[in-house]
């Protein structure tokens, strides 16, 4: 099995295992207050990370490069309010146009 | 929770109530299904590992995230570790899904795979007018179903296209992560933790091995975070 049907498999497991574990886990154990704080916290927290890594970092270096202006994009779409979609796919339009013009 | 109105039309009005607000719901995934299943056949994962994310996984960051930092080359352990954690809310979400709609036997292990966001939100919010069951399976059922599908299409149109910087795809997860984010970063602690994460994560790119800056910069930011607000 290769590496990425061992994150496949793992992953999906692992997150079975955390769904199953609010039902079976009593209530009180999860429902303290460091515990939802940490827990309340941490999706903004990691998906910040992951959104300044994937856009500035290759490998261990870091540049600013076409994601960065996708981004720049992205964050203009989201605060006119636009849909969804529409924020994805301008960044990805702006992305793909800096890196053909070597950006 | 009792799923018996005493006026049969209450119960008609809410039933149609909670079918177009999960129906809108689930459409509003579709966006995000399809830029996963083109991000992640462009960053190498086959169409079968792809679409069994979507099956088995069926957590949207979670997902997103374990493709992002395999696509960058990063470690197997920061990608797995990263994924789950951001899959701990779901155990959250569980305890109070277990209360409203008090799932038995085998639809217990069917509700744990279909407890995320979406499905929890209905059901709390249909929970004071006695419709929690309903609203969580309806809204679990088609969020299920577009997200698949969603995915299976992305997956379909992605391996058409070529590299993922000169399709520009390299820029879907952060425009999609962004955008998810966007109505919990104007919450002032939420917002901080954003911001410590990615400088964290940032200064540690050159210093810690691909994928785990990530992991250091969120998990760090939250916990601190987390102590802040003793």
């Amino acid at each position: 099995m290769n590496t990425l049907w061992v994150a496949v498999v793992v992953s999906s497991l692992g997150c079975a295992a955390l769904k199953v574990s609010g039902y079976v886990v009593p209530a009180r154990a999860l429902q303290r207050g460091a515990v939802q704080r940490i827990v309340e916290a941490l999706p903004v927290a990691l998906l910040s990370a992951l959104i300044a890594v994937s856009t500035f970092a290759s490998g261990h270096h870091l540049a600013a490069d076409s994601r960065a202006v996708g981004l720049g994009v992205a964050i203009a779409l989201v605060l006119l309010r636009a849909p969804f979609l529409l924020v994805v796919a301008g960044a990805c339009a702006a992305a793909a146009g800096a890196h053909a013009l070597h950006l | 929770m009792a799923e018996t109105a005493a006026d049969p039309r209450v119960g008609a009005v809410a039933r149609r109530r909670i079918r177009n607000r999960a129906l809108a719901i689930a459409l509003s995934v579709v966006p995000f299904g399809l830029s996963f299943g083109a991000v992640s056949v462009a960053a190498g994962l086959t169409l079968l590992q792809t679409c069994m994310l979507s099956l088995v996984l069926f957590s949207g960051a979670s997902q997103f995230a374990l493709v992002s930092i395999v696509a960058a080359g990063g470690g197997l352990g920061s990608a797995l570790a990263t994924a789950l954690l951001l899959g701990t809310r779901n155990g959250l979400y569980a305890t109070r899904v277990a209360e409203l709609v008090r799932p038995r036997g085998w639809r217990r292990a069917v509700a744990a795979q279909v407890t995320i966001d979406e499905s929890t939100a209905m059901a709390v919010a249909e929970a004071e007018h006695g419709f929690a069951t309903r609203a969580f399976w309806t809204t679990a059922a088609l969020v299920y179903a577009l997200w698949n599908l969603s995915t299976l299409a992305g997956a379909l149109a992605g391996r058409g296209l070529g590299s993922l910087s000169a399709t520009g795809l390299d820029a879907a997860g952060p425009a999609a992560f962004f955008a998810l984010i966007s109505p919990r970063l104007r919450v002032r602690h939420l917002r901080l933790a954003g911001v410590l994460a990615a400088t964290l994560a940032i200064a540690c790119v050159p210093l810690l091995p691909v994928g785990s800056p990530v992991l250091a910069g969120g998990v760090v930011a939250a916990l601190a975070i987390a102590v802040a607000r003793r």
